[in-house]
């Protein structure tokens, strides 16, 4: 019987009816009076010194306000990297100057070189149109094996050449390695394209700066997926301000898939702007723009060689990939292909020896960072496709050379560098080959044949490192943050609660989950309680929702928050019911004493701890509210096995989906609905990715698929009806909630099943193709056939 | 987008005198200048638009020649023709997506002429002929390559007759993105012979497929189309597909237009 309160309920989210009936408070909503707007003047070109920028007709214009170079922001810093990653030599990695406004030379289309500040945005933009830029165009860098060429020209002239860094990750003993792969009975060789995508979430970037000259306090309203890092960094490393005079509110966010993690120049240039404008300057971001200057994701290049031995065992794993930075450091970005990347490459298996080397590479494109898995999609496509490969060069079932290699003790050590603490690769396994009914697949195969179709099944496993992080470790591993979360829980006089939580929700759906947490540890109905974020000014700290972590990391906090406030509300209750607080049990809402009829309601226990006169003051404070943060003492290890089921039109390469199931172990779960859901999106991205979505640059660096003529979104009739499962469930080890979280799964899962499938169906149609690049298109998967 | 100045006369005559001034631009659904003007990439000094004019917003069905005046929306096509002209209406039905389809109107979309888009291939699939306020162009002489046809200034496509084939049929491969035509055939079969359209694929805009034309017109059948190919050379090649990919499909739809043809 499925509940319907608390944990493992199904509400329905409650966050739904603002969004779905136009009540919802985003950014572009906000409207402060006086606001002056900006236009922001972006490269068309790749690569260009500036020899001068002309702005005196612009600024003679109507209703212009202040135009701002890069001259303006000579003396602030720049966008900082939040991740500092040493290379194999032992040295930091390159680290140039990341300008608000470009200085001296552009970088990327796309990049900032003049804002116009204007009382209309029309005004702003007929004014940029005024300005007059001389530049002369330098030599563009954009394929990345061309840029760590000795004769490259340099994105940055200033670095030793175009490598960000050279990182070498598990088994560093070259000739080690390289006996592994001498002494194997077999060895397959996959090199692979992880392509490039834009993120594109629903609601473009938008930002708002706003200064109280009486108060000389800021205020930035933008779209963030963690307002406290933003505020932190912005004021710290750009801007130089106090944190105390500087409050960033991120309100309803309309989806970020990483995106919106970062700071961005824009944020501090309204915040910047508010203070020498004398008027609140706001930003709304077109689509356009978000092409060329919301951070993309992905866009890796491998090689990766799987040694086995004669029984079909593996020995070692080794990969050498390209990763691509852009023209600078996004705030993340480092830290994706390195430790969010090699970390994952051993993957649901027990191969002993696992080499990752990975170069970061600057080009003359948008710089690239954090996407919905961040690394570890890329870690899993690369394994599950040369794990596929390897099982069709052996002859042996796909799904059955997997299982054999399994992990199926832990906690189990990776050669990594993590130590995963739970898991079941068997049961999730089982379970995805009786939801996809593989038992059944030949028959369908005979029915797709029967239409002239070629029909074929792919099969993955994943595994992730959610929750992030342990503070410590990512200390060492070269973060420049923490990573724990905080929550405060404040019981109001009457027993309703507001739960400040330093996650951010922009989809996830915690405005439903968190509260049934809360109100199940108490016993109180959901409708009690309420989440506050997105507000340094009301939430005490908190590093954001990004990683699969809010309900892992915050919702620790919040269960840790909410546990300090049960303790002290059994002192009351004991207090008033003249007992021992050791003996006071808290069931249904209801505070009892053991052994005897005695009770006291939630409620009143509230308001005694706001009206106190019959208290112990002398050893209890009034009030109720607690505050906790929590540290994960390990990462959480989500993981699963997918399956795809094709059909490929053999005259025109055409990939349709007909079946995608999913098997996933999230651990404990606390609104399966919600679960459904996130999986669903991630599997559509991640089939997005596989079909669809590519950012492609030709070689003057201009972005092709600059807008949705070119670009491919996935929509809903590119997907097909999922069968989705979580009940192989081993709850994480170290979080009281024994939560994994489940944001990322899809999408990190799906794109090897797609690609796994097709090849499938190639084969059954006479067809030996080994690999075709992402994304699948129509005409990719033909000219893989007739080529 | 810049300031312009907006007219929405009600009769042709009214329109034509508006569309007098110099950079004045007429205006059907929208769907391609719209966007064109938010991107700051077109500055007319007026737009006129057509979609109130009762004339241009009329269809008729008169011994088998369809007319559909050019403010008709692709909705209202997909509507009127779904029993005279099955064909036209299923093409009319699968333009972009319903907000596209109850804006955009055929004068529209014929006037732009797109290489993607698909009523070119209906118009010149069907030997239709184009009505404008000052004379009548035969489909064959009205596209004249990418964005070019036979319209000059102040001239407004009044309505767009299509005499009713035997049967027709639209076959349209989408591209991934923008789901345009990566390549669309139009096939229709007259007692007079086949006329074979294809849009999408070329580098000229929409065409006429000779050698499928007589091969249909010999054996209206898909095997007729065997062996048969469109040269790679003149087609577009991009991000989405190659010239081959782009010609292999012309052969591929056509085929299958034949097939679906009724």
């Amino acid at each position: 019987m499925p509940k319907d309160n608390g944990i493992g309920a199904s509400p329905k989210r409650r966050e739904d009816v603002r969004f779905l009936t136009g009540a919802g408070n985003y950014t572009d909503d906000i409207n402060v009076n006086g606001q002056a707007h900006v236009h922001f003047l972006r490269a068309d070109v790749a690569h260009a010194t500036i020899n001068s920028i002309d702005t005196s007709a612009a600024e003679a214009m109507p209703g212009v306000v202040k135009i701002f170079t890069g001259a303006d922001f000579a003396e602030v810093g720049g966008i900082p990297c939040g991740w500092g990653v040493t290379d194999r030599h032992g040295n930091p990695q390159q680290e140039p100057r990341h300008p608000i406004i470009a200085h001296d030379t552009i970088r990327h289309v796309g990049e900032i070189v003049a804002a116009v500040v204007a009382d209309t945005v029309e005004q702003a933009r007929d004014a940029a149109e005024a300005i007059e830029l001389d530049l002369t165009d330098k030599p563009v860098v954009v394929d990345m094996a061309a840029a760590l060429a000795e004769d490259s020209a340099k994105v940055h002239e200033d670095l030793s050449s175009n490598l960000c860094y050279d990182w070498v990750f598990g088994n560093d003993d070259d000739d080690a390695v390289q006996a592994a792969f001498d002494s194997a009975a077999h060895v397959t060789t996959l090199e692979l394209v992880n392509n490039r995508l834009v993120a594109n979430p629903m609601e473009p970037r938008v930002a708002i700066g706003e200064y109280s000259r009486g108060t000389d306090e800021y205020t930035l309203h933008t779209t963030s997926q963690n307002p406290h890092v933003i505020r932190l960094l912005m004021c710290a490393f750009v801007l130089g301000l106090p944190e105390h005079k500087v409050r960033v509110v991120a309100p309803d966010v309309g989806g970020g898939f990483g995106s919106k993690i970062f700071h961005y120049a824009e944020e501090a240039f309204c915040t910047h702007a508010a203070k020498a404008c004398g008027r609140p300057v706001k930003w709304t971001s077109t689509r356009s723009e978000a092409f060329i200057s919301d951070a993309h994701g992905r866009d890796h290049v491998t090689k990766i060689e799987l040694a086995l031995d004669s029984n079909n065992n593996f020995t070692a794993l080794r990969t050498n990939t390209m990763a691509n930075m852009g023209a600078y450091l996004s705030t993340f970005a480092t830290s994706v292909p390195s430790y969010l990347h090699g970390t994952l490459m051993a993957g649901n298996y027990k191969t002993p020896i696992v080499q990752v080397n990975v170069k970061t590479v600057f080009t003359n494109t948008v710089p690239v960072d954090a996407y919905r898995g961040a690394g570890r999609p890329e870690a899993t496509y690369q394994l599950e496709r040369v794990i596929d490969k390897a099982a069709r060069e052996l002859g042996v079932d796909p799904i059955a050379l997997r299982r054999q290699n399994f992990i199926t003790e832990f906690p189990y050590e990776t050669p990594v560098a993590l130590t995963y603490d739970t898991g079941d690769y068997v049961a999730t396994m089982d379970k995805l080959e009786e939801i996809a009914d593989v038992a059944g697949f030949a028959a369908r195969r005979a029915e797709s044949e029967k239409k002239g179709k070629l029909r074929g099944l792919g099969v993955n496993c994943y595994i992730e490192a959610c929750g992030i992080a342990p503070s410590n470790i990512v200390g060492m591993l070269g973060a420049r943050a923490g990573l724990y979360d905080a929550a405060t829980v404040r019981v109001n006089a009457t027993g309703s609660i507001s739960v400040m939580v330093g996650a951010h929700a922009h989809g996830q759906g915690h405005e439903t989950t968190f509260p049934q947490v809360v109100a199940d540890m108490i016993g109180i109905d959901e409708s009690m309680v309420d989440i506050v974020h997105g507000d340094t000014g009301r939430v005490p700290f908190g590093m954001g929702t990004y990683g699969s972590r809010s309900i892992a990391v915050c919702g620790s906090a919040m269960v840790r928050a909410t546990e300090k406030i049960i303790a002290k509300a059994k002192k009351i209750a004991a207090h008033l019911m003249e007992a021992s607080d050791a003996d006071i049990e808290l069931k249904d809402g209801q505070f009892t004493v053991a052994g005897t009829d005695k009770s006291v309601a939630w409620g009143d226990v509230c308001l005694t701890a706001y009206v106190p006169h019959n208290y112990p003051l002398e050893e209890l404070e009034p009030g109720l509210e607690e505050t906790a943060f929590y540290d994960p003492a390990n990462f959480t290890y989500p993981a699963g096995a997918y399956a795809c089921e094709v059909e490929v039109d053999p005259d025109t390469g055409k990939v349709t989906i007909e079946r995608f199931s999913a098997a996933d172990d999230f651990g404990n779960i606390i609104n399966p609905m919600i679960v459904d859901g996130q999986v669903h999106g991630g599997l559509g991205q991640g089939i997005g990715q596989a079909l669809l979505e590519n950012a492609a640059y030709d070689e003057d660096g201009q972005l092709l698929s600059a807008s949705y003529m070119d670009y491919a979104m996935p929509r809903a009739d590119d997907v097909p009806f999922y069968q989705v499962d979580h009940s192989c469930q081993t709850p994480c080890t170290h979080n009281p909630l024994g939560v994994k979280g489940c944001g990322e799964a899809g999408a990190i899962g799906s794109p090897p099943a797609v690609v796994n499938a097709v090849i499938d169906a190639l084969k059954s149609g006479g067809k030996n193709v080994t690999h075709i690049d992402m994304p699948l298109s129509p005409a990719r998967v033909w000219a893989a056939m007739n080529g | 987008m810049y300031e312009f100045e907006f007219e929405k006369p009600s009769t042709v005559a009214e329109a034509v005198a508006a569309l007098a001034d110099e950079d004045a631009q007429a205006l059907g659904g929208g769907q391609t200048l719209i966007p064109t003007l938010k991107q700051r990439l077109a500055m007319p000094s007026k737009l006129v638009s057509l979609t109130g004019i009762p004339q241009l917003k009329e269809i008729s069905d008169n011994d088998g020649v369809l007319t559909i005046g050019g403010a008709v929306t692709h909705a209202a096509v997909a509507e009127a023709a779904a029993g005279s002209y099955p064909a036209l209406a299923d093409l009319a039905g699968h333009i972009g997506d319903p907000a596209v389809r109850n804006r955009g109107t055929i004068g529209g979309s014929l006037a732009n002429n797109d290489p993607a888009a698909c009523y070119p291939a209906a118009a010149l699939g069907s030997g239709a002929t184009i009505v404008t306020n000052r004379r009548e162009i035969t489909a064959d002489e009205y596209f004249q390559g990418l964005f070019e046809t036979a319209l000059e200034e102040g001239e407004i496509i009044t309505a767009v007759r299509f005499p009713v084939p035997e049967k027709a049929s639209y076959q349209k491969f989408l591209q991934p993105a923008s789901r345009f035509a990566l390549v669309g055939v139009f096939v229709a079969k007259y007692a007079a012979g086949v006329r074979v359209a294809v849009t999408g694929a070329s580098e000229e805009g929409v065409f006429r497929w000779a050698e499928a034309e007589a091969a249909l017109d010999a054996d209206f059948a898909p095997g007729a189309l065997d062996g048969l190919s469109v040269d790679a050379a003149g087609m577009i090649g991009d991000l989405h597909g190659t010239k081959e990919y782009r010609a292999h499909l012309a052969g591929v739809m056509a085929k299958r237009a034949v097939a679906a043809a009724r």
